[in-house]
């Protein structure tokens, strides 16, 4: 659907937004990498700075995202709790219309959890719902939150999920929603991804309220294959999984609108207490950096890495503290890249 | 006038709603236990079933109502809402007549229940009155519908205080509120407000702030990491039931909803119309939440006596109910607990 820009010679420029915590480091990780196998893209690097009221960084940011079409990110922080400070994740995706968040939750068969073999894709509305930060305090100590459900973005992510079930070879989409108690808002989006099910037979639909899917996800996760949600349970069930998973380290997300896609750590987590540390977990930004090669079109760098990736988890079990190893962080990264070089030599097939 | 006949003599009056589909079995089944220990507490048996009121609407009989304002104390099995034009939740009508503001969900690892983790002892509280569910929406244009979340300092407040006295009458160390402040800055907000407030009251008890998705995270990694959770309507609903996936599902977990005019102690399953009437139904979180109710009336020896039979059974694994693998009926694990009363 969307057509990267590409530069001299085939290279891409794409906008990177490390944001707090964990993410410099992450960041300079992917870097490493990419310089190592000379993948094709050259960073144009925006810091935010957290501690300013003003939204300027962002701006500038939202605008070089435009000129290159794509993006990877850590999570930014927004330090003010004033109310009129909106959270500058919330206002990237925003302004980008980016209306569509995909996770892929596939187990790591080198991390140790409690259920084994879960492939469950989330699809998530990005841009409204619980998080259209439309509030205000009518009386003193009385606040309304607005969350604003339209036909148009629940159709838009309702048409995205399926045609992703169709492309991707899955069988069975779930909706969850909270309908019987929201019976407008979750109600419009349930009846628009039943009618937009009718146009896709193949695909099984069926539909879960909220509270008992999280409790279906910790006891029987494997009946979920495509999940389909509104932005708050997006988060909610995303983060789930992801503990089922091994944690906020390991899985990536992709955030895409109709013109931008930006690729940033599945949960979204800044990691103030573990950073400088040497103990982030660096997969879920190289992961992340894999989505974005492979939506650039550059397939080889992205399997040599997703190769070194799978043989650096999964055989040799080289892993970070949060997912049951020893390893540093540079440990895996050194480990991943020795990979690499191993198979190669300095002469990569791409 | 009301509630003295609680105080006057050593029987305590209780309101009892069985409910409908698997209600009224597993409701004399703790029935039936409570009389083998000798429970010191008389029945005042109500039906719920909706009757149409002077509006038009089907609601709550006012005779429960009557039953309940009288007693200030409830115990109740699942209840059906029919779907249809003019029925409200007699689940959510139970809990605005009677300002049921609190509702607790104590969720613990039982021996004997094998599921993939064996170390949970959570305590979810969730406020009950606003929130999410403030049935506050609208559709502005065709295709833009709102829905508004409604946060007050005052339940807020209430919640709070509740969540930290029951910390401290129940030896928990520390509270744990549950947020997302980060997005919905005002509502959430002054909810966390709210909480840090009262925390200060309540120096003897740890307190942490924490988002609701780092909690998700963090729950089915490790759910030794929390003790008592409070948090606002719709949070708690999902992390109540979440927390009961972890130790195995809602037939085993009880529920209390707390209020200013009485508190009402219910099983959180529902009707399970499929297995109703063939003496199949686990009884297991009525009595669990039945056992609650003992502690909440200061029955402690009863609620242990009980509690610690039932305890004995799912520990021993031979008559359980085909919910957990077991072949035996309602019936039989309602003697077999019986004859582990000590
Ligand atoms: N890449 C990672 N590697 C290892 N652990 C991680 C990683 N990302 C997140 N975590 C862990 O997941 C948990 C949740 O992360 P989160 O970012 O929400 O925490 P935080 O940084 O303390 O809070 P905040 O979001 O307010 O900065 C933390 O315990 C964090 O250490
Ligand atoms: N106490 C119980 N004992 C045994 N099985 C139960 C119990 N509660 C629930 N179940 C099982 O779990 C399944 C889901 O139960 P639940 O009653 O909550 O939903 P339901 O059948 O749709 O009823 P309702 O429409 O009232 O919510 C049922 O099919 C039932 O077999
Ligand atoms: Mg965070
Ligand atoms: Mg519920």
């Amino acid at each position: 659907k969307l057509i990267p820009k590409a530069h001299y010679g085939g290279r891409h420029a794409v906008t990177m937004l490390p944001g707090g915590g964990i993410g410099p480091e992450c960041m300079g990780y992917v870097r490493d990498i990419f310089k190592y196998i000379g993948a094709p893209v050259d960073f144009e690097v925006v810091n935010i700075d957290p501690n300013v009221d003003n939204d300027h960084d962002v701006q500038y940011a939202i605008t070089t995202i435009k000129r290159n079409g794509v993006g990877i990110k850590g999570n930014i922080e927004t330090k003010s709790e004033a109310a009129y400070v909106t959270s500058r994740n919330v206002a990237l995706r925003n302004e980008l219309d980016m209306y569509a968040y995909v996770m892929n939750c596939k187990s790591f068969p080198g991390v140790t959890t409690r259920h084994k073999d879960i492939n469950i894709s989330i699809i998530r509305q990005n841009t409204e719902g619980e998080y259209a930060m439309l509030e205000h305090e009518s009386v003193h100590g009385v606040v309304e939150s607005m969350k604003v459900v339209t036909a148009s973005n629940s159709e838009r992510v309702a048409r995205f999920a399926f045609e992703y079930a169709k492309r991707n070879g899955r069988k069975k989409v779930t909706t969850v929603h909270k309908a019987n108690i929201m019976k407008l808002s979750d109600g419009l989006f349930l009846e628009t991804s039943r009618k937009m099910a009718e146009q896709y037979p193949d695909i099984e639909h069926n539909d879960m309220i909220i509270d008992n899917c999280c409790m279906q996800l910790v006891a029987k996760p494997h009946q979920f294959d495509v999940m389909l949600m509104t932005n708050l349970y997006g988060s909610i069930v995303s983060n789930v999984v992801c503990g089922l998973l091994g944690g906020a380290g390991l899985l990536s997300g992709r955030n895409y609108g109709d013109h931008y896609a930006v690729f940033e750590p599945g949960t979204r987590n800044t990691g103030t207490a573990i950073a400088g540390k040497n103990v982030a977990n660096p997969i879920a930004m190289i992961n992340a950096s894999i989505d974005m090669l492979e939506h650039l079109g550059h397939f080889c760098h992205a399997d040599l890495i997703r190769n070194a990736v799978n043989k650096t988890c999964n055989v040799d079990k080289i892993l970070t503290p949060d997912v049951g190893g020893t390893a540093s962080s540079t440990d895996v990264v050194n480990a991943i890249i020795a990979c690499m070089s191993k198979e190669y030599g300095t002469f990569f097939p791409c | 006038r009301t509630g003295s006949a609680q105080y006057s003599s050593g029987v305590r009056k209780v309101t009892l709603i069985p409910g409908h589909g698997i209600g009224p079995e597993i409701t004399v089944a703790v029935q039936k236990i409570f009389e083998a220990a000798k429970v010191p507490i008389a029945w005042d048996e109500v039906d719920v079933t909706a009757v149409r009121g002077p509006d038009g609407k089907f609601g709550i009989p006012q005779k429960a109502i009557d039953s309940v304002n009288a007693n200030k104390i409830g115990l109740k099995g699942p209840l059906m809402t029919p779907v249809g034009k003019g029925y409200r939740s007699l689940n959510l009508a139970l809990r605005k007549e009677f300002d049921l503001y609190a509702n607790v969900r104590p969720c613990k690892s039982l021996e004997g229940i094998k599921t993939l983790y064996d170390n949970v002892d959570v305590v979810t509280i969730r406020e009950n009155t606003e929130g999410e569910y403030s049935g506050i929406e609208h559709e502005i244009v065709d295709g833009v519908v709102q829905s508004i979340k409604l946060i007050t300092e005052e339940a807020s407040k209430r919640v709070a205080e509740f969540a930290f006295q029951f910390a401290k009458d129940n030896n928990r160390k520390k509270v744990t509120a549950v947020h997302k402040a980060n997005i919905m800055r005002m509502s959430d907000g002054l909810f966390l407000r709210c909480c840090r407030e009262m925390a200060t009251k309540y120096s003897e008890i740890k307190f942490e702030e924490r988002y609701l998705d780092t909690v998700c995270l963090n729950m089915v990694q490790d759910p030794s990491k929390f003790d008592v959770l409070v948090m606002p309507n719709l949070y708690g609903d999902i992390m109540s039931d979440m927390c009961s996936g972890l130790v195995g599902g809602l037939g085993l977990t009880p529920s209390g909803n707390i209020g200013k005019n009485g508190a009402l102690f219910e099983s959180v399953h529902g009707t399970a119309p499929t297995i109703a009437g063939k003496d199949l139904a686990n009884p297991t979180a009525l009595l669990l939440s039945a056992v609650m109710m003992l502690r909440y009336m200061k029955l402690n020896e009863h609620a242990d006596k009980v509690q610690n039979a039932c305890f004995n059974v799912l520990r021993e694994g031979k008559v359980l109910t085909g919910d957990l693998g077991g072949k035996s009926k309602c019936s039989e694990y309602t003697q077999e607990i019986i004859k582990n009363l000590k």
